[in-house]
């Protein structure tokens, strides 16, 4: 009883599991088969509109409080900034000091894609970007400057909506 | 030999035979693995395999070849040097003495044994020797311990395939290969020769043993123990590189397709075609254009049944070297001496 429950369960229905598998990769697309796999430089898949890309930069909002650099794990962050006077917000009133960015890389032959410098900035200058197709022959050109971050922002995906439901945060 | 009616003179007849012998054995070996290994598997995987070398990958094997031609041919520091590097041969060789005796027509074969199946079974343990001494010649604890464990399994194996083999000669009074497939074809079941009398229904259980063995000897998956790559590293072969590596890996998918073959014979009626459609009798009657359809037959034959063996192979995991050793002792021989009784009494009987 038991061995021929065995069999049943275990050795024929391994046996099905693959030719199940089978048929229907070579079934064609059209009739609802096809390979769970795409042939990559051929065809693309989406990336989920949340995946770990690559971290794009908005200058704007930087202040160079070096929190990211500093809660980088891999110490994959360089930033540069000095402060510069800027004109006053209201007319008679004293001059601004703002943070200016002199140099902000990301190395990305360093980076573990954590997102903890993301998750860290408090004025939200720092996005993930679900591009992932960046390699370089050279490893150097990995190191993305401010400019190359910037332009990342525009592959930066709208938030999505919430779900039915759900509630803002209080904030 | 004559072939349709043309007198080869020996040079001619040995020229074929040695080309022949290459094409049954190479030929095989890569459509087994294109076909198979690259492909079926993929799609068991729900992927497509290799797809950019020539059209729907046709050509990756050509590539695959063209770069372990170029690698380096490395040897251990201490490795037994001379003998390292027969090793691969020998098992090579074993494939091809192994495919001398597999007839593909009335008059295509190579040779034609009084007591083939006898030799196909003898030689067929030569493969053991090139994987004991491959694994012994490499200086490496882990190749020993492969090769130990080939020749354990191996050994452990060839009993019940012996024994199943058996139960065919019984049934067939021969053991000649060629007189084995003739007596599936021109036999009958009941009284009923529509279908001739292929041994794989009267003798299903000792295709069934025999089958099993088969992929034990050929240590595809679920007894590929010797190779086993997530304790052995590569077992036996770990040292090898280069094209010493591919002709383990060509010896390793031929032998597949030779065991097939020899298991199409016994067992699915080999290159014939039941006798009584045309109203053949016996081998004499058997047309010359049989010569030409018997090799399309025994490919066809190969090719469902190493699709079985691949099939089992991506199916299941590895046993354990204990599991493996106790299903051949306590069960496949057990079951194959019982066929052979039972065989032998209903032999009597009828």
């Amino acid at each position: 009883m038991g061995i021929a429950k065995d069999f049943k369960n275990g050795y024929l229905s391994g046996l099905g599991v693959t030719m199940k598998t089978f048929v229907k990769t070579v079934t064609p697309k059209k009739m609802g088969g096809g390979a769970a796999t795409v042939q990559y430089p051929h065809e693309k898949e989406a990336p989920p509109i949340r995946a770990r890309g690559v971290i794009a930069l908005r200058e704007d909002n930087c202040t160079s409080c070096m929190l990211c650099a500093r809660s980088c794990p891999d110490w994959c962050i360089y930033i540069e900034g000095h402060k510069e006077l800027a004109p006053p917000r209201r007319a008679g009133g004293a001059p601004r000091k703002v943070n200016k960015l002199d140099r902000f890389d990301i190395d990305y032959a360093l980076c573990m894609y954590c997102g903890i410098c993301v998750e860290v900035c408090p004025f939200d200058a720092l996005f993930w970007s679900p591009e992932y197709e960046y390699s370089e022959p050279k490893i150097a050109d990995l190191l993305h400057d401010k400019t190359k971050l910037g332009e990342w922002m525009e592959t930066v995906p709208e938030y999505p909506e919430l779900e039915a439901g759900a509630q803002k945060g209080k904030k | 030999m004559s072939v349709f009616a043309v007198d080869i003179p020996y040079w001619g007849q040995s020229l074929l035979r040695v080309l022949g012998g290459t094409v049954a054995v190479l030929l095989p070996a890569g459509t087994i693995v294109y076909l198979f290994l690259f492909k079926m598997m993929s799609f068991m995987q729900s992927r497509l395999g290799p797809m950019e070398a020539g059209p729907y990958g046709s050509m990756q094997l050509v590539a695959e070849v063209g770069k372990w031609l170029q690698k380096e041919d490395l040897q251990p520091l201490r490795a037994d040097k001379r003998i390292f590097k027969i090793a691969p041969l020998i098992v090579l060789v074993s494939t091809f003495i192994l495919v001398a005796v597999v007839p593909f027509g009335p008059d295509a074969y190579f040779t034609n044994f009084q007591a083939g199946i006898f030799y196909a079974l003898a030689v067929s343990s030569v493969s053991v020797l090139g994987i004991l001494i491959a694994g012994w010649s490499s200086a490496n604890k882990y190749s020993l311990l492969g090769g130990l464990r080939a020749a354990g399994q191996l050994i452990a194996y060839e009993l019940p395939m012996v024994l199943a083999v058996i139960g065919v000669v019984i049934q067939a009074g021969t053991l000649n290969l060629q007189q084995i497939v003739v007596a599936q074809n021109a036999g009958e079941m009941f009284g009923w020769n529509g279908l001739g009398n292929p041994y794989l229904l009267t003798q299903f259980v000792g295709f069934v043993v025999f089958m099993i063995s088969v992929q034990a000897e050929l240590t595809q998956t679920p007894f590929d123990m010797p190779i086993a790559e997530s304790e052995l590293v590569s077992g036996y072969m770990t040292e090898y590189s280069g094209f010493r590596f591919l002709i383990f890996f060509i010896a390793e998918f031929a032998n597949v397709g030779v065991f097939s073959l020899i298991a199409a014979v016994l067992f699915l009626g080999g290159w014939g075609i039941p006798f009584s459609w045309f109203g053949w009798h016996s081998m004499g009657d058997v047309d010359n254009w049989m010569n030409i359809v018997g090799p399309l037959i025994m490919v066809t034959k190969m090719i469902v049944l190493s699709f079985v063996v691949m099939w089992v192979r991506f199916s299941y995991p590895r046993l354990r070297e204990d599991q493996l050793q106790r299903f051949a002792w306590k069960v496949l021989i057990p079951v194959s001496l019982l066929n052979i009784m039972v065989t032998a009494v209903l032999k009597v009987i009828f």
